[in-house]
């Protein structure tokens, strides 16, 4: 690890105005950065330290028939959060699968999105569900905000406050894991929305999460996986690497969408 | 059987201060004025040295001295040995290139020592080292075992032009030859044992400590056998002659091999030590274990095995390729030789065999003993072709290898190994009622049902252990002789210290050692303790690994033990006012022959200090002997362990539904180690056959160089196992015993990769069979399957 600076701001507008700084980073879990910085591939000048905005920046609220969770949230209240478990419950049990439990005691939802890395589950659920990322400046729907690898639409300065997600009519999520790393290799969130079907693919492309617009299509009439028993996916633009090559990962994310099926119709 | 005796499964006196944090590691100890070592390695596989410029990183802050190759050569520091020597066919010495301990005009893997930088803190230094500026020029660098020898372009060492350290051969090829030509049947099996990296939980670390008053050094470090460490600093390398170099290897972390060797970092910490008049501290991080240390397996075998009409097996050929990567480690050439190709008749009655072994150099990490060391390879081999020949003749896997079995003993085999008691039957027996084998063909129409594929797969393993005679391993190479010491010292209380030779770094010797103590003399479990680790107290050992701490170190402890009975009965002669002869010594006491005169043993201890009750002209004072054991022969635990998986065709992914492990580890000291033991030796061999894959990219980067590649086993891929054992009593050692440590990682891989190969009718399945291979097999076998 390089050496940084530290600093624990109490509002969010001291923490906006520090973030100005240089190489500044927003620590909140910390399951990625932390590891990432110990290995020498992240060397932030500082380490803005959220930690006393927790109380702001958690908790679950019903908000216009759906979800609006704050930044903060770890994924294993998430996952066990009765109002989550009982609107969208898909997105419950994604987040009782993401990482192992150490990284869902202390890993936060906006942690995840912020970080956007190409094998993490929250964008997957954020692109299928129509989620709105609300920042410290604007709110932004989720199919502008995941913009490549660990790239996203946030501006400098800019903090995520909380996700809305609106209440799908159904949603299932299945990820086949990394052997290793235990990350999603494929991971794929399928939804029945009223903007119509999502079916989102995180872990495989190249450009991190995408949506498999072949198989939204012919889920469309029918949301089953029969409907997409036939519907090849192309390896083009996906990922090929020691565990797994374009061909494989294809194949897995028709597995995968259709136990997501399965598992959103029961 | 008393509660804490021979047989009982007495929890272990060590876990208190493991599990409770109290343990006390190589890193756990800071010695005054410490300064912090960090290697500088190479980037690049296969790199020539122009030129180290380090005057940049030496006006650092913190650095206290960088040191390079340069400066080893200038002292005559000598390099890093290996310690077994092999001749080739041809009669000629194996080709050993240079292995200095900070490299010298070349780098061979990435990783490599170029430089070491001392610094005050740890961070320091590792600052400081990125500012060593090595002007490298790269060179094509070998990878592939295969192709090592053919390859071209510039080999790893000058002494080896086409990359190969030595051609060596075992076996009787002419009789094999004629085997081949009369078989009714021969079985062809291409096959690759891929590499591991070991991934102890704790990471290597060294502190070497310079004494300037008394010019001695003293080093602590993680090591399964300090006392060979101590005589290869000294006698090889040159730190300080054997008198004035203490090394201690304190709780050590889990070894499974890698920690036999002695590496560069501990010889330069020690060296350093004095250069800087300071004590040099290092530990590695995660990333330099995956680099540095000593990997294992790394072959690439063609396997012929020749059956007659009947089904029996008549000869068996074999040519394997190893990888012994860019330098030779200290017992690496031993291991694809004579702890491999002795191994090939496995439980069977072959009577004809031969074995040809090409070792090779890449610029890859060096490659040596992993848990079963050479076992594990050979049992691969004869376990999977023996498997295969069993499905192309049409008989039942288990009938197969029961009617080729050895039954009678001892078995000389065509490849040294002489058997010396064993009953493979009475195993697959019990492994077969334990697995519910009749029931199988139901369980596996339940699976396809389900839409799952489901396979059993049979391992018939046998291992040498021990490992040997000291003049047998000499003869064969051995640089060492493979004895064990042990030294009792009864304390005047009756208390007892056994100082052993071996090494427990997580099998529980604090605790088997003592049963055989408490049981031996009659007294409690809590007042014996076990010395080890540490050459300032025990005087010469030869160290744990090959399982051989029981079957050796304990028999080195039985004959220490005798004479303490024997001085002991004198003793007591004395106090009885009795012959010695007339003593008999039982449950702790001593008693005059057909009388009730008697005396504890504590009273005895204390009789034998206090010294009135005898002349010292007659009897010396004080009880403490000790002893050297050198076994009669290697010991063959010998089991037959059952995989049985299924396979989900839609993803490739294999789970392991039932487990059964019947082994014969002789007499067992503790029930509950032994199981512990078969419990990590087969999470460790499953790891190889399903998770474990080592990659290396052409360019000779490692790309598996952390936990996000590198696949560990977790409790998430096992069923609860099924371990039982039976018993033939190992005739070579007073204790029975035959060992216990390596058996489940030696007898896994081949049960895994038989039931998935079992399962898909598919036998071209390589490790690990992650689920990208067994989808892509399952691809293949498809089309067939559906039109059956």
């Amino acid at each position: 690890m390089y050496a940084f600076t530290y600093q624990r701001p109490t509002s969010l507008d001291d923490a906006m105005a520090m973030l100005g700084d240089g190489d500044a980073k927003l620590l909140a879990g910390g399951h990625t950065l932390l590891p990432t910085m110990k290995q020498r591939l992240a060397a932030p000048s500082a380490l803005i330290d959220l930690g006393a905005l927790r109380d702001q920046l958690s908790g679950v609220t019903e908000e216009a028939g759906g979800v609006t969770i704050g930044a903060m949230t770890r994924h294993g209240e998430v996952a066990e959060d009765p109002i989550v478990k009982r609107v969208i419950p898909a997105l419950a049990a994604m987040a009782s699968v993401v990482g192992d439990p150490a990284v869902r005691s202390r890993g936060t939802m906006g942690g995840s999105v912020a970080n956007n890395d190409p094998a993490a589950d929250y964008p997957a659920a954020c692109l299928a569900l129509g989620a709105t990322i609300r920042t410290t400046k604007r709110q932004i729907a989720a199919a502008d905000y995941f913009t490549g690898l660990f790239e996203t639409a946030l501006e400098a300065g800019e903090i995520i406050t909380a996700i809305h997600f609106p209440k799908p009519e159904k949603a299932g999520y299945e990820k086949f894991r990394n052997p290793a790393s235990r990350y999603a290799m494929v991971g794929v969130f399928v939804a029945k929305t009223a903007e119509g079907v999502r079916v989102t693919v995180t872990g495989a492309g190249a450009n991190g999460v995408f949506r498999a617009q072949d198989f939204e299509q012919a889920l469309a009439a029918n949301f089953s996986a029969d409907a997409i028993k036939a519907v090849k996916m192309s390896p083009d633009g996906l990922n090929s690497d020691i565990h797994a090559d374009a061909v494989y990962r294809a194949h897995l994310i028709g597995v995968m969408a259709r136990r997501a099926l399965d598992k959103a119709n029961i | 059987m008393s509660a804490t005796g021979i047989g009982a499964s007495v929890r272990r006196k060590e876990d208190f201060r493991f599990i409770t944090g109290k343990g006390h590691y190589t890193d756990d100890i800071n010695r005054p004025g410490q300064a912090y070592a960090y290697f500088v390695r190479s980037p690049h596989a296969h790199a020539k040295i122009n030129r180290i410029d380090k005057a940049e990183a030496e006006r650092a802050p913190g650095v206290v001295a960088i040191f390079t190759g340069e400066d080893i050569a200038a002292d005559k520091i000598g390099g890093l040995i290996c310690g077994w020597m092999i001749h080739s066919k041809d009669g000629s010495p194996m080709k050993a290139g240079p292995h200095p301990a900070l490299a010298q005009g070349k780098v061979r893997y990435v990783g490599d020592h170029v430089a070491v930088v001392i610094a005050e803190t740890y961070a320091q230094a590792r600052e400081a080292g990125e500012q060593v500026n090595v002007d490298y020029d790269v060179l094509p660098a070998v990878v592939d075992t295969g192709s090592a020898r053919s390859v071209g372009g510039e080999p790893v060492h000058e002494v080896a032009p086409d990359n190969t350290v030595f051609e060596w051969h075992l076996g009787n090829k002419p009789e094999t030859e004629a085997a081949f030509a009369r078989a009714a049947h021969v079985t062809k099996l291409d096959i690759v044992n891929n590499r591991l990296i070991p991934n102890a939980m704790e990471p290597r670390a060294a502190v070497g400590d310079y004494d300037d008053g008394a010019d001695s050094f003293t080093l602590y470090t993680t090591s399964q056998n300090p006392h060979v460490a101590r005589l290869v600093l000294s006698a090889f390398n040159g730190i300080a002659p054997e008198n004035k170099l203490r090394v201690i290897a304190p709780d050590v972390g889990g070894g499974f091999g890698s920690k036999i060797f002695i590496y560069a970092e501990e010889t330069v910490c020690v060296w350093a030590a004095k250069k800087v008049n300071r004590p040099v501290k290092w530990n590695s991080d995660r990333t330099e274990a995956f680099l540095s240390d000593a990997h294992g397996r790394d072959h690439v075998t063609h396997a012929e095995l020749a059956t007659d009409a009947n089904g029996m097996m008549i000869g068996l050929r074999v040519h394997t390729t190893a990888n012994l990567g860019a330098y030779l480690s200290t017992f690496s050439s031993s291991v694809p030789t004579y702890l491999y190709a002795p191994l090939l008749s496995g439980q069977y009655n072959i009577p004809a065999i031969y074995c040809e072994v090409d070792a090779v150099y890449t610029n890859t990490a060096p490659v040596d003993a992993y848990r079963g060391a050479g076992r594990p390879e050979a049992t691969f081999v004869i376990e999977r072709i023996v498997e295969v020949a069993a499905r192309e003749l049409g008989f039942d896997p288990a009938e197969f290898r029961r009617r080729n079995f050895v039954t009678s003993y001892p078995h000389q085999t065509p490849v040294i190994m002489c058997y010396d008691a064993g009953n493979y039957g009475a195993s697959m027996d019990k492994a077969l009622e334990l697995i519910d084998y009749k029931g199988f063909p139901a369980r596996k129409a339940e699976a396809q049902r389900r839409g799952r594929l489901r396979g059993i797969g049979f391992s018939a393993y046998i291992e040498a252990c021990g490992i040997a005679p000291s003049a047998a391993v000499g003869s064969l190479g051995a640089g060492v002789g493979l004895w064990e010491s042990a030294e009792v010292r009864v304390n005047p209380v009756g208390t007892v210290e056994v100082l052993t030779g071996s090494h427990s770094h997580g099998q529980g010797h604090e605790t088997t050692f003592a049963q055989l103590v408490s049981e031996r003399l009659g007294i409690p479990i809590d007042n014996v303790t076990i010395v080890h680790g540490d050459t300032d107290k025990v005087q010469m050992g030869m160290g744990t690994y090959g399982s051989r701490s029981g079957a050796v170190g304990m028999s080195a402890i039985v004959k220490a033990l005798d004479k303490v009975e024997a001085k002991a009965k004198k003793v007591a002669g004395y106090v009885l006012e009795a012959s010695p002869d007339d003593i008999e010594f039982k449950d702790g006491k001593f008693t005059v022959k057909g009388t009730d005169k008697e005396i504890d043993f504590a009273s005895v201890a204390l009789q034998a200090y206090v010294a009135h009750k005898f002349n010292g002209q007659d009897l010396e004072p004080g009880l403490k002997e000790g002893a050297f054991y050198d076994p009669t022969n290697f010991t063959f635990p010998a089991g037959v362990h059952i995989c049985e998986c299924e396979i989900d065709p839609d993803t490739g992914v294999t789970r392991i539904e039932n487990w059964v492990a019947v082994d014969d580890f002789g007499i067992v000291i503790n029930p509950m180690i032994v199981e512990g033991q078969v419990h990590g030796g087969i999470a460790q061999g499953v790891g190889q056959a399903l998770l474990e894959g080592t990659v290396y990219n052409e360019d000779g980067q490692l790309l598996t160089a952390s936990y996000m590649d590198y696949c560990m086993p977790r409790a998430y891929d096992f069923p609860s196992l099924k371990v039982e054992t039976t018993e033939t009593r190992c005739p070579s050692n007073p204790l029975g015993i035959k060992g216990c440590g390596e058996a489940g990682a030696i007898a896994a891989p081949p049960a895994v990769i038989n039931a998935i190969t079992d399962a898909l009718g598919h036998e071209n399945i390589a490790m690990p069979a992650t689920p990208l291979k067994v989808w892509r097999a399952v691809q293949e076998v498809q089309p067939r399957m559906a039109a059956e």
